[in-house]
Order: C-alpha cells, then structure tokens, then sequence
C-alpha cells in the first residue's frame, strides 16, 4: 500500500486521526480499492468509528502492490496520533504526507515531506489484524436528524467539557433538545446542574423524529467527530432509533466518509459498558433464529447490538438489523463478487426490491450494507457463536 | 416563595457574570440572599471556611430589568437559598452572547434556580440553554447566622495598591511560608512580611493613603507611623486576591490588631466585604 496526501488534505487526515483518537486505543488500518479506511473501537465495544478516504482525496493511491494481497494493520493509536499530534504544524510546514504498508518489513512508514526540505519518518510497528468491521445500515434506523456541523457546535458549548453521557431529543413543537445526562445515584445528596439546549426545527435540514423520542449517549465521543465535521465545515447527520440501539453519526463529503456508531442508553437498564456487566441477557439463540428484522426482539438489546461479536465469517447478511461489530479474517460472503471479500458494502447491487439504489458515494459507506434487509438470508450462526462467546 | 428576574442588558450581563464568576473563586458554596432591593451573595465564618466570611452587596435595579420576588413571609420578604457558586458563574458563562437572561426559582424535581439564557447565534435561528441549578432552600431558623457582618472598628484602615500586584507578591511568598503578616500604619503603609528560619522577605507599599478613619479618638492616639499587624493564613489572602476580576473602584483594608484584617472593596456598583481572621 502507497499513498500521498498533500496541501491541506494533510490536516483534514490529521483531524481525523484525533477524532479516532477520542474512541479508542488501537488503529486498524486498511487500504480498501475504495479508499483508505481507518477505524478504531473502544474497549467496552461500545463505539466505533471510521473514516474512509475516497482514492481522490489522495495524489496517488495504491491500495496494494499488484499481485500482492490487500495488507491490513493495526497500530497503537498513541503512535499514529504522534505523527499528526500537532495540528498547526502539519497546516503551517508540512506539504506531503507519504504512507506505505511494507508487509515484508512490518513496518508503517509515514513520511512528513515539510517546508525547507526536511523530512520526518516514522516507522510505527504495525500488527496483523482481522478486518474490523461494524455491521449496521442507517437506513434502519427510523429516526434521522441533519444539521450543519456548527449548528450543533454551538448547541453543545454550554454544556461542561467534563460532561460524559447526553441526551438528545425531541420535545415539544418539533424543537431539538440536548440535556445533560446524569446517573441517578440515591444515596448521592449533591445534586448535579441540569443543562438543557433547545434548537428549533428550521435549524436542521432533516428531522425525522416524532416528538418524545430520545437516545442517551456519550458526549465525549460524539465531540470528537462533531470537532472534525466542524473543522471540515459538513452536515452531520444522526441517525437513531430506540434507546439502547446504537446512534450513527455520520459525515461525508465526496472525498471522505466518516462514521461513528455509539452506544445509546436503554431505556430501563442503566448504562453500562462493561462486557461482562450486561442486566438484561438476552439468550444468544434468538439472534440465529432471528432473520427478519424485527424490533421487538431487540427491545431488549442493550449492550449485546453493539459489541464485538468475534465473528469468523462476515456472512451476516441476516444479522444486518443488528448492528455489531465484528472482527472478520475476510473470507468471502456467499454473495460478494470479487476479491474485495472484506467489504460488504461491494457484496450486492440493488437488485433487491426495498433497498436503496448504491448511489455513488454510497459505495463509500464503509460497512454500508446493500443486501436485503427483509429478506432473509439464512440464520447466522457464527454471529450467534461468537456473541455467545462474548456474553 | 417565588423569584423572577431577567437582565436583558448585555453591560449589566456582563457585570453579573464576572461577578458570579468572583463569587466562585471566593467560595465553593455560599448563601444567595433575594429580598426585594437587593442580591447578596454571603459566607457566614463557620469552621470549615477557616474562619473567613464574605458579604458582597449589589443592588437589584442596577441589573434586572424585571424582578419580583415573593419572600418567605410578608414580615420576613426575604429568600435565603444555598448553592455550590461555580454552577451559577457556569450558567452565566453561557450566557456571554445573550439577547436576555432569565433566573427563577423553580421546583423541577428537585428545588433549584433556573436560569435560562437566549442566546444570539449566526448558524441557527434560536438556541436556547437552560440551566437548572439545585438549591437548598435555608430554613428561616438560621438566618440569623446570615446577617450583614459587623465591622469592628480598625486600628487601622488603609487604601490597597493595585491588587494585581499585590497577588503576584503574595503568589511568590506562598511558596516560601504558609502563613504572612500584613501590616499597615495610618502614614499610608503598607507591608507583607513573611518570615521562617532561613529567610525573611517583606515587601513595602508605600505612599497609599488613608481614609478618614470613623473614630476620631482612636487616630489621634495613634502615632501615624506605628503598625497594626494581623498574621493570617497566607493561602486565604490569596484566595482573595485571585478571585478578584478587575481591580476593584475602591479597595480599603481595615486591620484589627492581632484579630483581623477586613476588606472593603467596591467593583462599580456591587461592594464585597471579605473577613480574614488572625491565626490563632
């Protein structure tokens, strides 16, 4: 894998590897035909995150060196970020930025070509990995908010930085709100400040959300890709559904896609992002024997939906109302054309009555799944093994 | 018992903020006192303040353009609520591009004042923030303990020089001892003086002037030039320092020998008196 990013693309990279860097600890890298992705997960598998740069958004691209295999890395995020650590510097003094994968070396090199010919290398130490990737569909998710970056920019400054979990929802007269969300403790006599925000309905471009409905999620991580899309100056759009079904935060222009998937409080159990600490355990069959979605037998997923099933296969097709997250060795689903196995989102043309035509940037969506949502591909039982695994 | 206000001003908004924002570098949590002329902001000298109390005064009108109140009785027309001050000056920080500010007391699950804020905003038509802010409500039985403090008359009393230095000083001496002495003399005097083993450092103002002190027995007893000192905990005095936004109107010290030392500041139109006891 090669590839050169220059001018102010540099920094646009560089925005995007802090906001990763607010998710988690790990990178993993992958240079796809599509572009590059880089996504990242947190510990508690409770949010995951991506950014997929199209071949455009680069001078040059090469995925993989030909008749070589796609190479997928993950490195410490600590690593990378250093690269990219200051932001000013990389706007005022750096011109190009060159990152190649040498497998037969293992090594990441990121090159920095700067101003008055100084060049900085970095060889990062890179694992080998099984692709992450999250399996879910915003199309799913009956609920859409749209609104130009700074919109909700200035909707979140008064609330403390320190604040970690928020609530977004719809009130009275179709107007937005955001309100700071915190745990009920009885024993505690100090009672928290209350922040709430009001946004009216003309302040977003898109709102598909009844009034009453409202998600809880964590505001430290929604603040990392809000910064980024801030910065780049895009829409951000929000797509939900039922508390305690994951959130999808999405940005895109047409030379990068960024997706962010969070975990939402459910309604009755109390946020939780421990693994092992789930309330309401759902026994893992009912995902096998589950293949059309159906929401009530989600009604109880809190955690479950989103946590990282260590799947061996991606033939998820019927877990694809499921949104989890799932690290897949790449073997090839039964329906996806061509080498590129680990992406899901090349598997199926639109043949398939119900589901949206493949609009050109969609191909971008990483992990956008174009198969058919209703029709039922076949129990999967490897989602269903591993979660079980995993509870 | 009911409270409403709005500052539609943003000069008084700003004022208000940086007030409140004063109110939170001085105490963690302090009693708001509403009676129907004017705010005060009040820490009464229990033990776990060290002894040190605060009453800072502002005069409603200058501020709201609305404001009613309804106190706890007809005879007693006052409201007495306690609450952690960083809250409110965090409310207010909001606030800085606001078309109006709105506070009341409001009972939303739990009893708090509730300041809402419009904010003006080039990206969407109306941002509107609201901040409920928790509140103990202060039984009527301890407002005694809440009273305007009295204020002994000083051996002596003296204006401060700017209070920005003043800081920088006494920021520098912290490190060295824990405790100082402030010590002035009706000649316009004024020193911090700390002092351990190894070393001693006294810094001098000079030249600061005097306001005519209320009893005139006292001053003429007086030799100009002799000190009155008070030790006092050095964090506290600079506890004090720090908290102020700008330098004040008018900033008198008066000291008690061996007993206190009393500012009396004035910033525009809101006064602050802060107490500052003698290390025992």
């Amino acid at each position: 894998m090669k590839c050169l990013v220059t001018g102010s693309n540099v920094k646009v990279l560089g925005k995007a590897v802090h906001s990763l860097s607010r998710i988690g600890d790990e990178l993993y890298l992958e240079p796809l035909e599509d572009g590059l992705s880089l996504r990242t997960v947190n510990s508690s598998r409770s949010a995951y995150a991506c950014f997929l740069f199209a071949p455009l958004f680069f001078q040059q691209y090469q995925a993989a060196t030909p008749g070589q295999d796609l190479l997928r890395c993950k490195i410490l995020m600590k690593s990378f970020l250093s690269v990219f650590r200051s932001l000013a510097m990389l706007e005022k003094t750096v011109e190009k930025c060159c990152i190649s994968l040498n497998g037969q070396s293992s090594r990441l090199v990121v090159q920095l070509h700067c101003k008055f010919g100084v060049r900085k290398t970095h060889n990062l130490s890179f694992q080998d990995c099984e692709s992450l990737q999250a399996v879910f569909d915003p199309a799913l998710c009956p609920h859409v908010l749209r609104a130009p970056a700074r919109v909700l920019g200035e909707a979140v400054l008064p609330f403390p930085p320190a604040l970690a979990e928020v609530t977004l929802g719809i009130g009275r007269g179709c107007r937005v709100f955001l309100r700071s969300y915190h745990e009920e403790d009885a024993d505690s006599t100090v009672k928290a400040m209350v922040t709430e925000v009001c946004l009216g309905e003309e302040d977003f471009q898109q709102l598909q959300a009844q009034e009453g409905v409202a998600i809880t999620f964590c505001l430290k991580e929604f603040r990392g890709l809000l910064s980024f899309a801030e910065s780049a100056n895009l829409n951000l759009c929000i797509h939900f559904d039922a508390p305690g079904r994951p959130a999808i935060f999405t940005v895109k222009d047409s030379l990068l896609d960024g997706h962010f998937v969070l975990a939402t409080l459910s309604e009755t159990d109390s946020y939780s992002q421990d693994l092992g600490s789930v309330e309401r355990h759902r026994p893992v069959p009912q995902l096998q024997a589950h293949s059309t979605p159906h929401p009530d037998d989600f009604a109880n997923d809190d955690i479950d939906s989103y946590m990282i099933a260590m799947e061996t296969t991606i033939g998820n097709e019927g877990s694809r109302v499921l949104p989890s997250i799932s690290l897949s060795p790449g073997p090839q689903p039964p329906q996806s054309p061509g080498p590129r196995s680990e992406e899901e989102d090349e598997a199926e043309p639109s043949t398939v009555p119900g589901t949206p035509p493949p609009k050109k940037f969609r191909s971008l969506f990483f992990g956008s799944i174009l198969a058919p949502v209703g029709s039922p591909q076949g129990p999967s039982p490897v989602l269903a093994e591993d979660s079980e695994g995993e509870g | 018992m009911k409270f409403r206000g709005k500052i539609v001003d943003g000069a008084c908004l700003n004022h208000f903020t940086r007030i409140s924002n004063m109110i939170a570098k001085l105490a963690k949590t302090c009693t708001l006192r509403i009676s129907p002329d004017k705010l005060n902001f009040i820490l009464c000298d229990k033990l776990a303040n060290g002894g040190v109390s605060m009453w800072c005064e502002l005069e409603q009108e200058n501020f709201f353009s609305e404001f009613q109140m309804e106190g706890f009785s007809a005879e007693n027309n006052e409201i007495y609520l306690e609450l952690t001050s960083e809250n409110l000056s965090r409310a207010l920080k909001t606030a800085q591009n606001a078309r109006a500010l709105k506070i009341k007391l409001t009972n939303k699950h739990f009893p708090c004042l509730t300041v809402s804020v419009e904010l003006f905003s080039m990206s969407s038509s109306s941002l509107i923030a609201t901040h409920d802010i928790p509140i103990k409500v202060i039984p009527r039985k301890l407002w005694k303990d809440l009273q305007e403090p009295m204020v002994p008359d000083p051996d002596v009393s003296i204006y401060l020089p700017v209070l920005k230095t003043m800081k920088s000083v006494v920021e520098k001496m912290k490190n060295i001892s824990s405790h100082l002495v402030i010590e002035a003399n009706l000649d316009g005097e004024l020193n911090l003086k700390i002092e351990t083993e190894l070393v001693c450092v006294t810094t001098h103002f000079k030249d600061l002037g005097n306001p005519p002190l209320a009893s005139e027995s006292t001053s003429q007893d007086r030799n100009p030039e002799h000190m009155a000192e008070v030790h006092i905990d050095i964090r506290k005095l600079l506890q004090f320092l720090a908290g102020q936004p700008v330098n004040p109107t008018k900033a008198v010290c008066n000291i008690v020998t061996d007993k206190m030392v009393h500012f009396d500041l004035l910033h525009e139109d809101v006064s602050l008196q802060y107490f500052i006891p003698a290390l025992s």
